[in-house]
C-alpha cells in the first residue's frame, strides 16, 4: 500500500469517527437539545490525521529490527548517563528555591510529590510485581487523616505526619489480605474497586469528611515550633528570625518537606532492597511458584509490600493536606491512580532514576503543555482562534491521554528499562529489558 | 411485595445493559487476557452516537418512531464498531507480544483520551431528552403501590435477548465464531493452523463494540440523560459482571450483569442510594475471594 493511499483511507476511518462527534454537536437551549453542523473542525481534524499519518509513515522507514537496536542502545545510554544524571537532579532539586519563582516552586512541589507517590507505588508494582490501580487511595487516606487529626484534636503537621503513614499503612495491609490470593488483572480490578470504594464513602459519610465540599482550613506545618503566619510575632519563623514576613517563605519550607520526603521515601527503598526481604520481593516478582518453593513467606511478602507501599502514599496525602489547607473527595478520582502509574510504568518499573525523570516529563510537560496552551490562547485574538482559545485547557487531558498511549508505543518498557542487580558476586552487570519478568501479581 | 416485584423489574432490566457491555469484555480478555479499559468509554461514545442520530433524524423530519430507533441503533452500532476497530489497531496491536502492563497502560490512555474526545466536542453538561417510547402496563396494584412495566423495558429485554441470541448463533454456529472460539483456546496454535489472529482479534473488537452501542443506546432511551463520565462506572460493574460470571464465558457474563444490575436495584430499594456501588465493588471483592474463577468460568491451571 502506497503512503498516500494509506493516509487516504485513514482520513476516511477518521471522518466515519469524527463526522458525527465532532460535525455535530448537540446543544442545551430552551426547547431541549438542538443540533448543529461544524463542517470546518471536522475538516480540520480528518485533514490533521491525514497528514499526521503520512508523516508516521515516512517517519517509519526504518526497519523494526533497526528500531529495537536504536530503543536498545538508548536505554544504555541513559542508564550509564544514570551516573551523572543523578547528581545533576538532585543538586537542580536543592537549587530550585533560589531561583526565588514561586511559579517554578510550586511547580517542583508538584513534580516532588508525584515522584514521592511514584517511588511509593513502584515498590508495590515495580519490586513486588504487584498491579495496584488503587493508590489514590491511600493517598486519600493520609490526607483526610491528617486532616480530621488536625482539625479536630488540633494536632500539629509533624504529630499527624507518622500516624497518617501509619493509618495508611493498616488499610494497605486490609486490602492486602483479601486479594492475597489474586493475580495479575484481577488484582487490578479490585484495587481499582477499593480506590472508588474509599471515594464514595469520603463523599457519602458527611458527619466525618463533611462530604463533598471537603475540610478547610487544614493547618499548615511549622519549623521545630515556628509557625509561617504574616503576623510576624516572636513565634513566628519571620519573628524568630527577624526578618520580613513574607509568603514564599512557607512555599520554600513545603517545598524543602517535600524534597525531604521523597528522597526519605527513595533512601528507604534502596536501603529495603538490599534487605532479605526487598529480595524477597523482587523474587515474588520474577516467580511466584519458586519463591514458594524456596521457603519465602509469600503471605508476609505481600502484605509488607502492599502496607510499605501504602505507608508513603499516606504521607504524600498527609503533604498534600497541608500544602492545599482544602481537601476533597474530587481530589482522589482514579485518573491520579492511573497518573501515577503511568509513572511508574514509563520510569521502567523498579528503576529510582526512571520513575523521577517519567514523573519531571509527565507532570512537567503536562504544566508546561498547560502554560504553552493558554499562551496560545492569549496571543490568539483574531475572531476564528477565540472560541478555540477558550476551550485549549480543555485539550490538556486528552493530549494527557494520546501521550499515555503514544509513549507505551515508542516505549513499552519505559524510559530506564534495563536491572542493576541489588547483590552481584563480583561485578555489577546490567540486565537486559528482556530478561526481567514483570511479575504476574 | 409489590415494591420487591417493581426492583425485580427495574433489576432486570438494567442487568440486560451491563450484560451486553460484559460481554465484551469477557470477549476481549478470552481471547487476548487483557482488560479492554476503553470499553466503558466505547459504551459512552455509542449513546452519544444514538443521540446525535436521534436528534439528526428528528431535524431531517423523520416521524415514524419505530423507524427512527431501527436507524438509530444501526448507526450507532456501526460508528461505535468503528471506534471499537479504531482502538484495537491505534492502541493495542502495535503492543501485541509486549510486556503485560503496557497494553493496560495504553488502554487507561485509550479510555482518557475518548472520555476527553466526547467532553470536548461534545460539551461536559448532562444531556437530557423527552422520552421516546413513554407509557407501559401496570401489572397489579396492592396498597395503593403500583407495579409498572414500562414499554421501554418490555424493548430493553427483548432487543437484549434478540441481540444476544444473534450473537450465540454467529458465536457458535458461523466460521468466524469457531475461529473465535480457537483463538480464544489457544491463540499461537490457532495462528499455525491457518486462522488470520489479527483479523480475529479485529473483529471480536468490533462486535464488542457493536454490543456496547446497543446498551449505550438503551441506556440513553431508558434513563433519557446521558454525559462524558457514564463510560467509567458503567465499564466497572460491567468488568464486575464479567468476572463474577466466569470470565471468558459468554453466557456468565450474561447472568453477572443480570446479578449485578438485580444486587445494584436491590440495595438502592432497601439500604441506601449513595452506597450501591458500593455494594456493587464489595460483591466483585467477595466474589474474586471465595469464588476466583466466577460462576461459570473455568478454573485455570497453573503450568510451571
Amino acid at each position: 500500500m502506497t503512503p498516500l493511499r494509506d493516509a487516504f483511507l485513514s482520513a476516511i476511518v477518521a471522518l466515519g469517527l469524527c463526522g458525527p462527534l465532532v460535525g455535530l454537536v448537540t446543544t442545551s437551549g430552551d426547547r431541549g437539545l438542538s443540533i448543529h453542523a461544524r463542517p470546518i473542525a471536522t475538516a480540520v481534524v480528518v485533514g490533521l490525521v491525514f497528514l499526521g499519518r503520512l508523516a508516521i509513515l515516512s517517519w517509519r522507514g526504518r526497519t523494526r529490527a533497526e528500531a529495537v537496536q536504536a530503543n536498545r542502545a538508548f536505554a544504555e545510554r541513559i542508564t550509564r548517563a544514570g551516573k551523572y544524571v543523578t547528581p545533576v537532579l538532585l543538586v537542580a532539586a536543592v537549587a530550585l528555591p533560589f531561583t526565588g519563582s514561586r511559579y517554578y516552586i510550586d511547580l517542583g512541589t508538584l513534580v516532588l510529590t508525584y515522584i514521592m507517590l511514584g517511588w511509593g507505588l513502584n515498590i508495590v508494582v515495580g519490586l513486588a510485581g504487584l498491579l495496584d490501580l488503587g493508590y489514590v487511595a491511600f493517598y486519600a487516606v493520609g490526607a483526610y487523616s491528617y486532616a480530621i487529626l488536625a482539625t479536630t484534636f488540633g494536632l500539629g503537621f509533624w504529630t499527624c505526619l507518622p500516624m497518617a503513614g501509619i493509618l495508611a499503612a493498616m488499610w494497605g495491609v486490609m486490602l492486602g489480605f483479601p486479594v492475597l490470593r489474586l493475580r495479575g488483572d484481577y488484582l487490578a480490578i479490585v484495587t481499582l474497586a477499593f480506590g472508588e470504594i474509599i471515594r464514595i464513602v469520603l463523599t457519602n459519610w458527611v458527619s466525618l469528611t463533611n462530604g463533598p465540599n471537603g475540610i478547610t482550613g487544614i493547618p499548615r506545618p511549622t519549623l521545630f515550633g515556628l509557625a509561617f503566619s504574616m503576623d510576624g510575632g516572636s513565634g513566628t519563623f519571620a519573628g524568630f528570625f527577624n526578618i520580613e514576613p513574607e509568603v514564599i517563605q512557607r512555599i520554600i519550607f513545603l517545598y524543602y518537606v517535600i524534597l525531604g520526603l521523597a528522597l526519605l521515601t527513595n533512601w528507604v527503598s534502596l536501603r529495603l532492597r538490599r534487605l532479605p526481604l526487598g529480595r524477597a520481593w523482587e523474587a515474588l516478582r520474577e516467580d511466584e511458584i519458586a519463591c514458594r518453593s524456596l521457603g519465602i513467606n509469600v503471605r508476609n511478602t505481600k502484605l509488607t509490600a502492599f502496607g510499605i507501599g501504602a505507608m508513603f502514599g499516606g504521607f504524600a496525602g498527609a503533604f498534600f493536606a497541608t500544602r492545599q489547607a482544602f481537601i476533597s473527595p474530587e481530589s482522589f478520582t482514579f485518573i491520579e491512580s492511573a497518573t501515577v502509574l503511568a509513572i511508574v510504568v514509563l520510569g521502567g518499573l523498579g528503576s529510582q532514576l526512571g520513575v523521577a525523570l517519567a514523573a519531571v516529563v509527565m507532570i512537567g510537560g503536562l504544566e508546561a503543555l498547560r502554560d504553552f496552551l493558554s499562551f496560545l490562547g492569549d496571543q490568539m485574538n483574531s475572531e476564528v482562534f477565540a472560541g478555540i482559545a477558550s476551550e485549549l485547557p480543555l485539550y490538556r487531558m486528552l493530549i494527557f491521554g494520546l501521550a499515555l498511549v503514544v509513549m507505551m508505543i515508542l516505549r513499552p518498557r519505559g524510559l530506564v528499562s534495563g536491572r542493576t542487580p541489588s547483590v552481584a558476586l563480583t561485578t555489577v552487570k546490567e540486565i537486559a529489558p528482556d530478561l526481567v519478568a514483570q511479575g504476574r501479581g | 411485595m409489590a415494591y420487591a416485584l417493581q426492583q425485580l423489574i427495574n433489576g432486570v432490566t438494567l442487568g440486560m445493559i451491563y450484560g451486553l457491555i460484559a460481554v465484551g469484555y469477557t470477549m476481549v480478555y478470552g481471547i487476548i487476557g487483557m482488560i479492554n479499559f476503553a470499553h466503558g468509554d466505547v459504551f459512552m461514545v455509542g449513546s452519544f452516537l444514538s443521540l446525535i442520530a436521534l436528534l439528526g433524524l428528528a431535524a431531517l423530519g423523520i416521524t415514524s418512531v419505530p423507524l427512527a430507533l431501527a436507524l438509530t441503533l444501526l448507526f450507532a452500532a456501526a460508528i461505535a464498531a468503528l471506534y471499537g476497530w479504531t482502538v484495537e489497531r491505534v492502541a493495542y496491536r502495535p503492543l501485541r507480544g509486549s510486556f503485560r502492563l503496557a497494553p493496560l497502560i495504553s488502554a487507561i490512555g485509550m479510555s482518557i483520551t475518548l472520555q476527553n474526545f466526547v467532553q470536548v466536542s461534545q460539551g461536559a453538561r448532562v444531556k437530557p431528552i423527552d422520552a421516546v417510547i413513554p407509557g407501559g402496563i401496570q401489572l397489579m396494584d396492592r396498597g395503593g403501590f403500583a407495579v409498572q412495566l414500562s414499554w421501554m423495558q418490555i424493548a430493553i429485554v427483548v432487543i437484549t435477548l434478540t441481540i444476544l441470541a444473534i450473537f450465540t448463533w454467529l458465536v457458535t454456529r458461523t466460521p468466524l465464531g469457531r475461529t473465535m472460539r480457537a483463538c480464544e483456546q489457544d491463540l499461537k496454535m490457532a495462528a499455525l493452523l491457518g486462522i488470520d489472529t489479527d483479523r480475529t482479534i479485529s473483529l471480536t473488537f468490533v462486535i464488542g463494540a457493536a454490543l456496547a452501542a446497543v446498551a449505550g443506546f438503551m441506556f440513553l432511551l431508558y434513563y433519557g440523560v446521558i454525559d462524558f463520565y457514564i463510560g467509567f462506572i458503567a465499564g466497572i460493574k460491567a468488568f464486575t459482571a464479567a468476572v463474577l460470571g466466569g470470565i471468558g464465558s459468554l453466557p456468565g457474563a450474561v447472568l453477572g450483569g443480570l446479578l449485578i444490575g438485580l444486587i445494584e436495584v436491590f440495595w438502592s430499594a432497601y439500604f441506601s442510594v449513595e452506597y450501591k456501588d458500593v455494594a456493587a465493588f464489595s460483591i466483585l471483592v467477595i466474589a474474586l475471594i471465595f469464588l476466583p474463577t466466577g460462576i461459570l468460568g473455568r478454573a485455570e491451571v497453573e503450568k510451571v
